[in-house]
């Protein structure tokens, strides 16, 4: 469903917060495409889901969706990726919201900690006599 | 609706086959879907015809016809909102009816499987092998989808009837009638929900949208009476207990429609027109349909009737 991912390596941080829109939106897509089929003039923007299978599990990303609004969004979330009872919670953050890491600089971001194995409990030898290690 | 295999299925109960498909997201494997699947465990259609098969559910004929006519409304609402799969404005809409229609599909499964035991009928009898007088449902379901914004104004009015139905229902004195109406009352809340907020969108988008909804509530609006009108046999099963009067659902139904159509700032009135709307004749519960029924009904039951016992 994604197509739209944001292929800049850093976007801009729009107000993370989701407001709800109530009324208001534009539904000219929805009536025009559902009698002529045609796509839709103003697209829905992107969402990226989160869904938290169990309580006290983390949100897992699991995948992306269009919506009008953050209510519609949380909606299609669950109609799209909670039909196998996959869920307990759902989070939806505009795609937008979201900055990423530059696929381009994987080696000055991730590299850096490769080779430096006394960050690792497993490099020290255990002393003598300590118990419970 | 469904072949002889996931109807014996049913013999083994819900815990085997949870435990073949939850093994995939549980184990820790990397390659694992990020979220765990499971079937859940909930009353199934295959449950009642076991219960049905074993003799420890059997409806009586008052409670049978009225299954029926509850599992027709939900039967013939499924295979509407069926159509629109493939062809919603949005492809995230199209999977939100796709997964109403599923819903009512199942209510109906529920329903007409267990007003079958009274007869000796399966579900799928009673689905495919019907001629169009012997349906119960009320002329609201069968009217044809019409845009976006006329199927939204059908699935409003069903969703806050078939909500207070259920919710009646749960106390009913026939158990398996009260065990599908636990089922479906939560799936109806959220196609109440589904409903309502695409009546305030589309109420509050464009000039356009306003004009669809306000034409898709004047078109169906005919067919709100025969919901709510009792009969011999729902005077019978109130006094029994088994059921309810329609008539009664109408107040909580004309409150609470009526605060969403307030929000939307649609005045039923002035906006609507809804009281100068006349009312249709109605006669679906006895089996008198509109016109639109018999070809809903001839492509529904083509295939079972082309290849009588086929499976898939």
């Amino acid at each position: 469903m994604s197509n739209e991912t944001p292929t800049s390596p850093v976007v801009e941080p729009v107000s993370p917060v989701v407001e709800p829109v109530e009324t208001g939106v534009s539904t000219s897509s929805t009536t025009d495409s559902s009698t002529t089929g045609t796509p839709a003039e103003t697209p829905w923007s992107l969402w990226e889901v989160f869904v938290r299978s169990s309580r006290g599990l983390s949100h897992v990303h699991a995948g992306s969706l269009h919506a009008p609004d953050a209510t519609m969004a949380l909606r299609n979330a669950r109609d799209l990726y909670t039909r196998r009872n996959e869920g307990v919670s759902i989070w939806v953050v505009p795609a937008e919201a979201i900055s990423s890491s530059d696929p381009d600089s994987k080696g000055s971001f991730f590299e850096s900690p490769q080779g430096k194995d006394y960050r690792h409990a497993t490099y020290y030898t255990k002393s003598e006599g300590v118990k419970h290690l | 609706m469904t072949s002889e295999h996931t109807t014996d299925f049913a013999i083994e109960g819900h815990g085997d086959i949870s435990v073949g498909v939850s093994g995939a997201g549980a184990s820790g494997d990397g390659s694992a879907s990020a979220t765990r699947i499971t079937p859940g465990n909930a009353l199934r259609p295959e449950d009642i015809a076991l219960e049905v098969r074993r003799g420890t559910a059997k409806p009586s004929g008052d409670v049978a016809e009225y299954a029926l006519r509850l599992g027709d409304d939900a039967l013939i609402l499924a295979q509407r909102l069926g159509h629109w799969i493939s062809r919603a404005p949005e492809l995230e809409e199209d999977i939100a009816l796709g997964n109403i229609a599923l819903d009512q599909l199942g209510h109906a499964r529920s329903f007409l499987t267990y007003a079958g035991a009274h007869w000796d009928k399966s579900e799928d009898d009673l689905a495919y092998f019907r001629r169009e007088p012997e349906f119960r449902s009320a002329h609201l379901f069968e009217q044809p989808n019409g845009d976006f914004a006329v199927t939204i104004a059908r699935q409003f009015i069903v969703s806050y009837y078939q909500f207070e139905l259920y919710k009646r229902l749960l106390d009913s004195t026939d158990a398996t009638i009260a065990a599908i109406s636990a089922k479906a009352l939560k799936e109806v809340d959220y196609h109440r929900d589904h409903s309502a907020q695409w009546v305030l969108r589309l109420a509050g988008g464009t000039e356009e949208s306003r004009r669809r909804i306000i034409r898709g509530f004047k078109l169906l609006w005919p067919y709100v009476e025969e919901l709510f009108e009792d009969d011999e046999l729902t005077a019978r099963l109130a006094e029994a207990g088994a059921g309810v009067q329609p008539s009664t659902l109408r107040e909580d139904f004309d409150r609470l429609t009526g605060e969403v159509l307030a929000e939307a700032g649609l005045d039923a009135v002035n906006d609507l027109g809804l009281d100068r709307i006349p009312q249709s004749l109605g006669g679906g519960r006895r089996g008198k349909h509109s016109e639109h029924l018999g070809y809903l009904l001839a492509e529904m039951q083509v295939l079972a009737r082309e290849h009588p016992g086929a499976s898939w």
